[in-house]
């Protein structure tokens, strides 16, 4: 499935587009915006003017992967094949992990872009401020990302089309309440508290921290990975229940058609 | 046996789709699945191919349950339907050697050029499958459908829009595969004439019941008619039932 994945991106104009152009063109907003802010800030702050960079690009790791799992399964909706792929002997978990490093790759690539125009258009160097520390923090991005994705997904398995919606805007519902943009702190103590439940809150605060000086304690990203992991076996669960409830329902066979 | 389906019965809130279904299947037996719309006969086929549960009942393929031993039975059967298609952006051998790959096919670089010419496609490889036209598309879900030698083949309409010269020469090649391979095959159609030429055997559905079952001769001698197609129509219409009869 994987393969089958990457032929698209040979000749495909609007996947070409979602790789390149679209990251491409928010990160010149942001970054505009960032040397704009910085500019009217004193050098203590401008510091972490540069975090709305840097946020927006790991923000896009999450984004990335969980669009890479549930944009795979709408598609072989859209295209009338899901029942084809079904009756084949590709296990749902299969399909789903093809789906997983199709993300992982997808992401890879645009991540690698937009630090080097960070780099090169805006200089800001993103590898040097943070080091080794991206690796951890945007491997718990991405696993929240596929997260995400299983759980979009099995609801699109039970919803079909009245589920697309979610695809697009599960990653928003999460944005408010990660701080991506700014310190936990800044939430009203509600949404701290659901803040603090999500594994993508500590990311973006362990980056933070790094920025800070304070280089990344391990309990940011630990945190991340329990509750990734956690949260990876509830949403796994539901997907595996949501999927025996289609194929017992009836809505198995009749995705595509409603 | 090659299928064996027993008091299959599948009810959705306050419809009965199938009501105690029983049909047998043999190897290299072509077995044609008729009914008026709405009959059961797609919730049949997808019971059979373990994406839909039903209530209760039981269907054993090779004499395996598809829901319990899918991943042994998935490499043994496959399906084709007018309803379904191969993905529309990928070119003709992508779309196959997908599905090779699906099925794990080692020899799949050999297999695909060898069904591409089967079914006249050959020159047709590297182009689009959107812009097929609708009989190549057919001929090109056949060919997905023949990758894995399945011992079962599923045809949900498999000649559904296709023009009588297509018709045949898909039909012409579908009984020449599974007469050389002795598949069997559960075939459903509208296509009465293309049902009576095919076909070994009928079985009638209608709201889920089976009404009658037998050759296409045996069926026109029980409903009095000189068609399949009458028969058809009088059973739609809610002819006489006759309990089901194997001849």
């Amino acid at each position: 499935m994987l393969i089958r994945y990457l032929y698209l991106h040979k000749r495909s104009v609007p996947r070409f587009f979602e790789i390149i152009f679209w990251p491409v063109m928010d990160l010149l907003v942001w970054g505009f915006l960032t040397l704009y802010v910085q500019g009217m800030v004193d050098a203590s702050l401008s510091k972490f003017v540069v975090f709305i960079l840097y946020g927006m690009i790991f923000w896009d790791i999450l984004y990335r992967s969980q669009q890479a799992v549930t944009i795979s399964i709408m598609e072989e909706i859209w295209h009338q094949n899901i029942l084809n792929i079904l009756v084949s002997p590709l296990h749902i978990w299969e399909w789903l992990t093809a789906t997983f490093l199709y993300g992982l790759l997808k992401t890879a690539v645009i991540t690698v872009i937009l630090m080097t125009i960070t780099r090169f258009f805006y200089h800001f160097d993103m590898i040097k401020e943070l080091g080794l520390a991206v690796i951890p923090l945007a491997a718990n991005l991405l696993l929240f990302g596929w997260v995400l994705g299983i759980l979009t997904s099995g609801l699109l398995l039970i919803w079909g089309y009245s589920a697309e919606a979610l695809i697009w805007g599960v990653p928003y519902l999460m944005q408010p309440v990660s701080a991506v943009f700014y310190p936990l702190t800044v939430l009203p103590d509600g949404l701290q508290m659901v803040a603090k439940a999500l594994p993508s809150t500590y990311v973006f605060e362990g980056v933070r921290a790094v920025m800070r000086g304070e280089g990344l304690h391990p309990k940011y990203f630990l945190t991340a990975f329990g509750l990734n992991i956690l949260f990876f076996i509830i949403s796994a669960t539901f997907f595996e229940w949501l999927y025996r409830k289609a194929r017992a329902s009836g809505r198995l066979v009749r995705l595509g058609m409603y | 046996m090659l299928v064996e389906a027993r008091n299959l019965t599948k009810v959705y809130a306050d419809t009965k789709a199938l009501d105690n279904l029983s049909f047998d299947l043999r190897r290299g037996e072509i077995l044609g699945l008729l009914g008026p719309n709405g009959a059961g006969k797609t919730t049949t086929l997808h019971i059979l191919l373990g994406l839909l549960e039903p209530t209760s009942g039981e269907v054993l393929i090779t004499g395996l349950s598809p829901f319990k031993d899918r991943s042994t039975i998935a490499h043994k059967i496959n399906f084709s339907s007018a309803y379904q298609t191969l993905p529309q952006n990928l070119k003709v051998n992508e779309n196959l050697l997908t599905f090779a790959r699906l099925y794990g096919i080692q020899d799949a670089k050999k297999k695909i050029p060898s069904l591409l010419e089967l079914f006249e496609l050959s020159h047709l490889q590297n182009r689009i499958t959107g812009a097929l036209s609708s009989g190549e598309k057919t001929k090109l879900n056949l060919a997905k459908c023949l990758l894995n030698d399945p011992v079962l083949l599923i045809l949900d309409e498999p000649t559904a829009s296709l023009d009588p010269d297509i018709s045949e020469k898909v039909r012409s090649t579908i009984q020449r595969i599974q007469r050389e391979r002795n598949m069997g095959i559960i075939y459903t159609s509208h296509n009465m004439f293309e049902v009576e030429n095919l076909c070994d055997r009928i079985i009638f559905i209608h709201r889920g019941k089976r009404i009658i079952e037998g050759t296409a001769g045996d069926i026109q001698k029980s409903f009095e008619t000189v068609s399949l197609e009458q028969a058809f129509i009088k059973i739609a219409r809610g002819g006489e039932v006759v309990v089901g009869e194997k001849s």
